[in-house]
């Protein structure tokens, strides 16, 4: 029985985006109703999807009934199933978010969302390398509408530079694509990993160059240094709920590196085998470093939130880098903490920008903003959240994760690193909210200098406030720390032993190159 | 002919890549188009190189080249065209809100 649940994620937005194309200029309340009704159906489908993956098997969707090897499918295991529904609820937020004005600031803008929803789950569910590709260019090109929503100078060069840098990773990403197809004959991921298994040693040197093209593309999507320096100017220019959902956009490139490199080029792997372990922890070390400097010397809170994703995606590679399970669980469970918490942070560097008629979102004093205990205090939270302090879940998932590390041998560095970052953070953020909510000038100040570039807008703080609430999702993270973590080890079963994907897609027995590399027994 | 293949696939990278690193929009996008057509290029040599032989599997051929990668490099040229669609009305955009075609959107000094 096939479970056409699988496909939801896909052709909903597909369908939603090219309805509200369609209606392009009906009245802006029906297109934000189709969004969201969109974004809510595709939520309820990834929660169920969700609920089906935590005890049952990895499911397939052979598209168009060819079989495995020779037909596209998309595969549903544990660790997609969260980032789908990470995705869904993130959009979700994001969209009801920009429902209250930013979708005014340019055309279409809810049709590209549909269409970069698209995109994302569609890396996340397909199995077959080229079709990723395909995903890939559907995700980027909508993101290219999106970081450009609104129009602006600044928005203008940043998306310049966004465009062509992912227009160069494309043509680089056929390349490895390409070496891997005609070295090893197929296209299909799990295909892939077994011929890979089997693959001679005289294709060695070619197979390990494709594997480490893609990881140059992979490390571009994901923001690893040294290709991460667009991402805070195309992140801190772009309309708010942009970024917040942008947030799930560099855990593609987390979630891709993770499957690629545990499945094709995982310990079974014959040549190929642990190709990028010399290479993910150091760079996602300096990544890390790197982006706690960016979050220290940044003058501005949009700027700071986007280093932020920057050091989310660093500490994130440097615990996957080790390659071993129980620190990829941990890095499972920091996923959807440090991707809500960026999205939430975003939101509400935005609502307290649109309040300051000078400085904007820049650590400059400015006048009070409205309702400064209810904002201030969702700014606390996220900071606190951010930073890894106890209650909230940035504590219990950096714990975690400084715990399953402990027997590699980057332990100590990563330990350094991230609590270092930990509280470099808390003292940017800290002097952040000082700033917006303490250092004031009088509410009356005539004084208006001439560096007002923009009139407020008007903010209507309950309603306004919801999205960036709803992202706060860090207490129910603590609250069902144990079911997650649980959670969190059994997705990481599946990906660390690339076995029971293959077995999901080709069938019993066909992992068997794996484990006997030579035909013994 | 390996050789006449793989260096023209070489040289339009190497003219491709030199071209992205300047500073103008235009020699840019030049440079995309060729590292696109060098890529295609490449992809449909993965299939191996073959002369008169057909894409199709019949009974009359006992020999055929690989149909797989003219699939992929008609998907990867419909997709690298449109790309570079995109990218000329962006750096047309980009022109007439930065005034300079520089891609850093820098203003260039006055000549002296």
């Amino acid at each position: 029985m096939i479970n056409h649940l699988i496909v939801g994620p896909l052709l909903l937005p597909l369908f939603m985006g090219t309805i509200i194309v369609l209606n392009a200029n009906q009245p802006i309340f029906r297109l934000r109703i189709l969004g969201l009704s969109s974004c809510l159906a595709i939520l309820v489908i990834t929660l169920v999807l969700l609920f089906q993956s935590v005890n049952g098997p990895i499911q397939t969707y052979v598209l168009g009934d060819w079989p495995a090897p020779f037909g596209i499918v998309m595969v549903v295991d544990r660790l997609s199933a969260m980032m789908l529904c990470i995705t869904a609820f993130l959009a979700l937020a994001s969209l009801a978010y920009a429902a209250r004005g930013t979708d005014l600031q340019g055309k279409n803008f809810h049709a590209l969302f549909q269409f970069q929803l698209l995109g994302i789950n569609g890396a996340f569910l397909t199995g077959d390398i080229f079709n990723l590709f395909v995903f890939f260019e559907i995700m980027l090109l909508s993101s290219y509408g999106l970081v450009l929503h609104g129009g602006g100078k600044l928005r203008t060069r940043a998306g310049m530079h966004y465009v062509l840098l992912n227009l160069v990773g494309s043509s680089i990403f056929l390349v490895g694509v390409g070496i891997l197809y005609s070295v090893l004959g197929t296209l299909n991921m799990a295909d892939l990993a077994v011929r890979m298994a089997q693959a001679p040693a005289e294709n060695a040197a070619l197979l390990k160059a494709a594997g480490l093209i893609l990881f140059a593309v992979f490390a571009l999507k994901a923001a690893l240094l040294p290709l991460c320096f667009w991402l805070p100017a195309a992140y801190g220019f772009t309309s708010a709920p942009v970024a917040a959902l942008f947030a799930v956009m560099t855990k593609v490139g987390v979630y891709v590196i993770l499957r690629v490199y545990c499945l094709i080029f995982s310990d079974f792997a014959g040549v190929g085998a642990g190709l990028l372990n010399p290479w993910l922890l150091p760079a996602a070390l300096i990544t890390l470093a790197v982006g706690v400097a960016g979050v220290a010397g940044s003058r501005d809170l949009k700027r700071i939130t986007a280093w932020l994703v920057i050091v989310s995606v660093g500490t994130l590679l440097a615990v996957i880098g080790t390659f071993e399970r129980n620190a990829i669980a941990a890095a499972i469970v920091y996923l959807p903490h440090t991707t809500f918490m960026t999205g939430a942070l975003f939101l509400l560097a935005d609502l307290i920008g649109r309040q300051r008629p000078k400085a904007g979102s820049g650590l400059v004093p400015d006048r009070p903003v409205e309702r400064p205990v209810l904002l201030g205090l969702l700014f606390l939270f996220a900071a606190v959240a951010i930073g890894g302090l106890p209650p909230l879940s940035g504590f219990f998932a950096k714990v975690t994760m400084l715990m399953m590390v402990q027997g590699s041998a980057g332990a100590p560095w990563i330990w350094g690193l991230v609590l270092g970052g930990g509280l470099l953070t808390l003292v940017a953020l800290g002097r952040a909210g000082i700033i917006f909510f303490w250092k004031l000038l009088p509410a009356d100040d005539s004084e208006t200098g001439p560096e007002i570039c923009r009139a407020p807008v008007p903010v209507h703080m309950p309603a306004d406030l919801f999205p960036a609430a709803l992202l706060c999702t860090s207490p129910l993270l603590v609250v069902f720390g144990g079911p997650i973590t649980e959670f969190a080890f059994a997705a990481a079963d599946h990906v660390i032993n690339p076995v029971h994907y293959i077995e999901a897609v080709l069938g019993p027995d066909r992992s068997l190159p794996l484990l006997y590399p030579f035909g013994g027994e | 002919m390996e050789w006449l293949v793989s260096a023209c696939f070489g040289i339009m990278i190497a003219c491709g890549v030199y071209l992205v690193l300047r500073a103008r929009t235009f020699p840019v996008i030049l440079g995309l188009t060729l590292m696109g057509y060098a890529v295609n290029l490449f992809l449909f040599l993965t299939g191996r190189l073959h002369t008169n032989l057909p894409a199709i599997i019949s009974e009359n051929q006992a020999r055929y080249t690989d149909p797989l990668p003219q699939g992929l490099v008609l998907t990867a040229i419909v997709i690298g065209f449109a790309m570079i669609a995109f990218v000329v009305v962006l750096s047309l955009k980009a022109l007439g809100e930065l005034d300079t075609d520089h891609v850093d959107g820098k203003q260039e000094a006055p000549p002296s």
